[in-house]
């Protein structure tokens, strides 16, 4: 079932278009990654899924029904970019507002702070002033203030800039452990390693433009380039390597990156080598990384200026 | 609608908790005392008193002058003045006057020396005092009777009643009963306004502003924020009002009667106790039944007015806050504007510039609270008032709606500096 569907979402500023022509669908329960240089439209975007902007054009689907930001705000959490806290509110209070506005009651928000705050190991915090504290410290309330009303949809953006490695990762696995209890996660950022370790899916847009979406695995398919890096037990002389099933891209000691041409099969580079007896120590496929997709598809879009559909570069 | 309750709640809570309210609140009513308690003070403990040589060599003014306020007069009459001029501090004395032998029909010559310059009391007293004796002497060789001359001087005062029932008046009092609550408004909307700024700056610039959208209406941010701060006035102003009263009656029990006679005849006894006397007719004479809730009216209405436009400057503050000076000018010269009209209409409550500032809602809570002491429907006609009050609603209606459009737009608006014509571009487009 699809949480959010975004269609045909448009919004213009005075001067340029910020979201052109966007749709989208993201599942209950999955994390979902928005990715796009600075300026794309992501935060434009995100302000029209959490009701902040309305869009000019174009339909939004929050759980079946047209998005209706009144209400469906107490649904949805969400952590922008530029964080922001009363700074001279104490961090106990500030939460507990902050989670009365998302419509908790306040017993309700008490107890979820004295849980999270117990589980964060914050509790000292409860009674300092919000500009007491570090940066990081800072971001920790943010992010529990974001969750504390168990949002159907979290929204976060760039959750782990200012975090340490620690702090990185205790926040990671609380979202893994929101989305197995069925938080739909829209999780927007530049870190492409982080998007291949966290997301189920990803959309890449561009200059308001969508360039692509789809599963992490499924773009790295579309988007390989019949690389594979092959292990050999001893290293074959030139005259050993010619053949027209693939051209070598890269030497490594006692392996090859080589590009498999368009009609040939993988056994025919296996063939290759064990016809002349040169031991084979491993064979891998290499896939394109994330970033290297985003960074080719950007520039492919910025020279262009037309949007280019998900096709397989090949 | 609950959301709204909190956050005013919120803006309520943080800025009366904050040591500054507690103390400006404390304050002014402390200041308040110390204006009424000091003078009391001062005049029961009164030790201070001024010795002043004369040397008068026309003969005519020997025990004269009368004593009185602390200063005192001795006749010093075998001691060159060219001497005395050197020594009079060393002697004891404040000051030397000198009045030369002169010539009646045209006195001249008459000098005072001391250290410092004589304070204007003294210099006023001593005018006076000379001049009253040269007219009594010039009496007495005219042959006019004195007792006949106090016959013949006439004291009159009219009586000034106004309205149907006859109500004692006094246009002073109506003057200070309208200049204070017409310049208390001023400071109100200054003050507050600004402050409704700064809330709105604090949130742009802490970016919190972006959480907080995303949970409530920006409309509804804006109205709590400005709802909350007038909750902080008007507690303010209760309390000050509470604590003023307390304090009045509060200071007999501190001081003798006589202490306060005493104080009261700092001043001319006879003019003090007709001060006394027509302060009853004058606080008699003021509709307090009409003016305190017309007060709350014109200052709610007044704040709202500017607050709203206030909220909408602070949403388009970026960092760079050099950048207020310029935006508020357009909301400060008003009421700047209003505060002159109010001077020249509690003079002339009347006048079409008055009438017509007390209606115009940008000016109309000072103008309007200058001219209501002067009474209605007498001054003020019903019609005015009634007008004035559904322009001032209209105006901040429609101020409110200004706002918000530009309040929305701009609160989320970072990086670029926006000048004020874009910000009225966000008002008229479609969103």
């Amino acid at each position: 079932m699809n949480l959010l569907e975004v269609k045909h979402l448009k919004k213009h500023y005075e001067t340029h278009i910020a979201v052109d022509d966007v749709s989208f669908e993201i599942q209950q329960g999955s994390i979902f990654g928005l990715l796009g240089p600075n300026g794309a439209g992501k935060t434009t975007l995100l302000r029209m899924i959490t009701g902040i902007f309305y869009p000019d054009e174009g339909q939004i689907l929050f759980n079946g029904q047209k998005f209706d930001p009144e209400n469906d705000v107490q649904h949805i959490g969400y952590m922008p970019e530029e964080r922001g806290l009363y700074k001279k509110m104490m961090v106990g209070e500030q939460t507990l507002y902050l989670a009365q506005l998302k419509g908790l009651s306040r017993k309700d928000a008490v107890q979820k702070i004295k849980y999270w705050f117990d589980k964060f190991d914050i509790n000292s915090w409860y009674n300092k002033r919000v500009d007491e504290l570090s940066k990081g410290m800072q971001q920790k309330v943010q992010f529990i203030s974001t969750i504390l009303h168990q949002p159907k949809l979290l929204i976060l953006d760039e959750p782990f800039s200012g975090l340490d490695p620690i702090n990185s990762n205790l926040i990671k696995q609380e979202i893994f452990n929101l989305s197995q209890q069925g938080t739909t996660i829209i999780f927007s950022t530049h870190r492409m390693e982080q998007v291949e370790e966290i997301c189920d899916h990803i959309m890449l847009i561009n200059k308001g433009h969508k360039i692509l979406d789809g599963s992490v695995k499924q773009i790295q398919q579309d988007f390989k380039q019949g690389l594979f890096k092959i292990g050999l037990g001893t290293m074959p002389n030139p005259a050993q390597m010619a053949t027209y099933h693939f051209n070598i891209v890269q030497t490594h000691d006692k392996a090859f990156t080589v590009k498999m041409n368009e009609d040939s099969s993988t056994n025919d580079i296996l063939l290759h080598f064990i016809r002349q007896d040169i031991p084979v120590t491993y064979f891998e496929e290499i896939l394109p990384s994330i970033n290297e997709v985003f960074i080719t598809q950007v520039q492919q879009t910025e020279n262009s200026n037309t949007p280019v559909a998900a096709l397989p570069l090949a | 609608m609950e959301k709204i309750w909190l956050i005013i709640k919120r803006e309520f809570f943080t800025r009366v908790r904050k040591k500054s309210f507690l103390i400006t609140t404390l304050l002014v009513p402390l200041a308040f005392a110390a204006m009424i308690i000091v003078p009391i003070l001062l005049s029961t403990s009164s030790s201070e008193h001024k010795l002043i040589a004369v040397v008068d060599k026309s003969g005519l003014f020997e025990n004269k002058f009368p004593d009185s306020k602390g200063v005192y007069f001795k006749y010093v009459q075998d001691q060159p003045i060219d001497s005395l001029k050197l020594h009079y501090s060393e002697l004891g004395y404040e000051g030397v006057l000198y009045i030369p032998d002169f010539d009646i029909s045209r006195p001249s010559g008459f000098e005072f020396y001391s250290s410092g310059q004589a304070s204007i009391t003294i210099e006023n007293s001593i005018n006076k005092d000379i001049n009253s004796i040269i007219e009594k002497k010039r009496m007495e060789l005219r042959g006019i009777d004195q007792s006949k001359m106090d016959e013949i001087r006439s004291d009159v005062e009219v009586t000034f009643k106004n309205g149907k029932d006859e109500k004692k008046g006094s246009s002073w009092v109506a003057y200070g009963v309208g200049y204070a609550s017409g310049f208390i408004i001023y400071f109100v909307l200054l003050l507050f306004g600004t402050s409704v700024m700064r809330g709105v700056m604090e949130e742009k610039v802490s970016r919190i502003a972006e959480v907080m959208i995303s949970s409530v209406k920006p409309f509804q941010l804006m109205m709590g924020k400005i709802t909350g701060i007038a909750a902080v006035g008007l507690l303010q102003f209760f309390i000050w009002g509470v604590l003023i009263t307390a304090i009045y009656s509060l200071i007999p029990l501190f001081f003798s009667p006589e202490s306060v006679q005493a104080a009261a005849a700092q001043g001319n006894p006879a003019q003090t106790a007709e001060m006394i006397h027509k302060m009853r007719d004058v606080v008699g004479s003021i509709n307090w039944a009409l003016l305190v809730p017309c007060f709350v009216l014109y200052f709610l209405g007044g704040y709202l007015f500017y607050s709203a436009l206030y909220a909408a400057i602070g949403s388009l503050v970026n960092e760079d806050a050099s950048d207020v000076q310029q935006l508020t000018i357009p909301v400060t010269v008003p009421i700047i504007i209003g505060i002159m009209i109010m001077m020249k209409a509690v003079q002339d409550p009347g006048s079409s510039l008055a009438v017509w500032g007390s209606i115009i809602p940008f000016t109309s809570p000072m103008v309007m609270m200058a001219r209501l002491p002067y009474g209605v429907p007498g001054t003020v006609p019903y019609w005015q008032l009634g007008l004035s009050f559904v322009c001032l609603i209209g105006g901040f209606l429609l101020t409110t709606w200004m706002a918000g459009r530009i309040y929305r737009t701009g609160i989320l608006m970072y990086g670029k500096k926006i000048t004020l014509k874009e910000a009225m571009k966000w008002v008229v487009r479609k969103q």
